[in-house]
């Protein structure tokens, strides 16, 4: 995976990216409103082949790494936070694939496929009764005669579950083991049934469809990712998990100020000489923005350094670490859409304006939730008890 | 070692069946349990785990918990097998 320096110029987003966002611009206000899967953006984002941007070029993808994901993820949540957030959760799970997959066939096959057919993938942590407690799980899977396997999980959410071509699944390893001994498998469309148990009907988000599902899926045992959940989760999902959902977070902060400075700009134009009352608070905004960008690029490229070193990326400083940048994030990107909405006022606080930021603060609400800020703070603690912070500048 | 781990309500299973290689994950360690037992090692064995010990392998089983707390008790930072 490519290295993203910090203080180094920004990645630019792959090819298409950029064509790929317009899209999802122009139908980003029916997406929201209709709260349905954006089916132009993910159209178009097949079409641009960047649904297998992270699987290696030996299986037919695009060979790029999560630095390149992380820039399609925020150029795509600038124009439509939706898309931006489905793209991420994707790449999420392609990530565990590439990461933890290639040692076996029948996931080295179903990652030429993923390339091949530009195959959508969901997740399924989330659980009835264990909400967003993601190492603990109810569901088991079961052994079936021949090799096979079934599940059931009573999952609360699944974000676009109805249009994925397969959904990762966790689940503990056997019906003896304990909530934390768990598997992740992905299951495939066709050997998955999901019966709807709740609907989507939510503040913001709301064209990432995350309605409830119960799963029931009958599938083969090699389908279950061989390194245990715990291991996959620490070196990949958790780390990744977070810095794509704060690239997305970053891209609703890098609009919500654009739309603040583009209004500022324009009262200045109809008054010169005079600074608009609101121009201090961009000049807040416009601060935490730019702390913002240097926590998600620092955790990149802490990701990157240590991305080949198990040892390093289950030791309680790298977890700390990526902790923090995800219950920071979530909250900066509220504040930063605060303050972009006191800097265009009313003209922010409008649906009807060019400068508007409603859906920007309704979607950012979501960042704190999306696994409850307080549940990670409280994870964070109890890895502090562990970790001792060596006082260096550079970790 | 098993006494602590028994006393300890981390395991899922009784820690007096398990064998010295058998894995503590999969007998229901979690990680926030894993923190609490090098706590509870380090009072009890007046030893403190360096970070490069704080990992994932560290915990996972009696014998391996056993060799790290052995290396510290000998004044070998990092431990016996450290690396
Ligand atoms: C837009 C969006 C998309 C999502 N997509 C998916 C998806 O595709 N797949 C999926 O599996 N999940 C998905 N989720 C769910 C998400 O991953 C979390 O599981 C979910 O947000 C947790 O929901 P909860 O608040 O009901 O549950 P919990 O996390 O259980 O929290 C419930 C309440 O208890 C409190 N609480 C619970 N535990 C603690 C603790 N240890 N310390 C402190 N407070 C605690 C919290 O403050 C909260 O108020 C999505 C969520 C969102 C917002």
């Amino acid at each position: 995976m490519r290295a993203a320096v910090p203080d180094g110029p920004a990645a630019m987003p792959p090819e298409g990216a950029a064509g790929v966002a317009a899209v999802a611009g122009r139908h980003a206000d029916s997406v929201d409103r209709e709260a349905r899967f954006p089916v132009e953006a993910f159209a178009a984002l097949r079409e641009a082949r960047l649904l297998g941007l992270m699987v290696p070029r030996d299986f037919g993808g695009g060979g790029g790494g999560l630095a390149d994901a992380a820039a399609v993820a925020h150029a795509l949540a600038q124009k439509c936070p939706s898309s931006g957030l489905i793209y991420a959760m994707h790449q999420i799970q392609v990530a565990c694939l590439v990461r933890h997959g290639q040692v076996s066939a029948w996931h080295r096959g179903f990652l030429e496929r993923l390339a091949g057919e530009q195959l959508l993938l969901a997740s399924a942590t989330t659980e009835a009764g264990i909400g967003g407690d993601v190492r603990s799980s109810a569901c088991a899977v079961g052994d079936e005669p021949g090799g096979a396997f079934r599940l059931e999980k009573q999952a609360t959410v699944i974000s676009y579950g109805a249009q994925a071509d397969a959904i990762l699944v966790t689940a503990r390893r056997s019906a003896d083991s304990p909530p934390s001994d768990q598997v992740i498998v992905p299951v495939l469309r066709g050997q998955t049934q999901l019966e709807e148990i709740g609907g989507w009907d939510t503040l913001g988000m709301r064209g990432t469809h995350s309605v409830g599902y119960r799963l029931v899926a009958e599938a083969g045992r090699e389908q279950i990712l061989p390194l245990p959940y715990a291991d996959i989760s620490a070196r990949t999902m958790l780390p990744v998990t977070h810095i794509l959902w704060s690239s997305v977070w970053l891209g609703i902060a890098t609009d919500a100020v654009a739309r603040a400075a583009a209004f500022i700009r324009a009262e200045a134009r109809k008054r010169p000489g005079t600074p608009p009352p609101g121009a201090r608070r961009l000049a807040e905004a416009t601060a935490g923005l730019q702390s913002m960008r240097g926590m998600v690029r620092g955790a990149l490229a802490r990701f990157e350094e240590v991305a080949d070193d198990p040892d390093r990326l289950t030791a309680p400083g790298f977890a700390v670490a990526m902790n923090t940048l995800k219950t920071e994030a979530a909250e900066t990107v509220l504040r930063i859409v605060g303050q972009a909405m006191l800097a265009g006022g009313l003209a922010a606080y409008r649906n009807d304006s060019p400068y508007s930021l409603c859906r920007h603060l309704r979607d950012a609400h979501s960042a704190p939730l999306m696994i409850n800020n307080d549940r990670i703070l409280g994870n964070t603690a109890n890895l502090l008890l562990a970790h001792r912070d060596n006082g260096s500048l550079f970790g | 070692m098993r006494v602590l781990l028994a006393d300890s309500g981390w395991l899922a299973t009784d820690a007096s069946t398990l064998s010295d290689e058998d894995d503590l994950y999969a007998a229901g360690l979690t990680s926030h349990g894993s923190v609490n037992l090098m706590l509870a090692l380090e009072e009890r064995y007046g030893v403190e785990f360096p970070e490069n010990l704080l990992r994932r392998r560290t915990f996972e089983s009696i014998a391996a918990i056993r060799a790290a707390v052995a290396g510290l008790l000998d004044g070998a930072p990092g431990g016996t097998g450290a690396g």
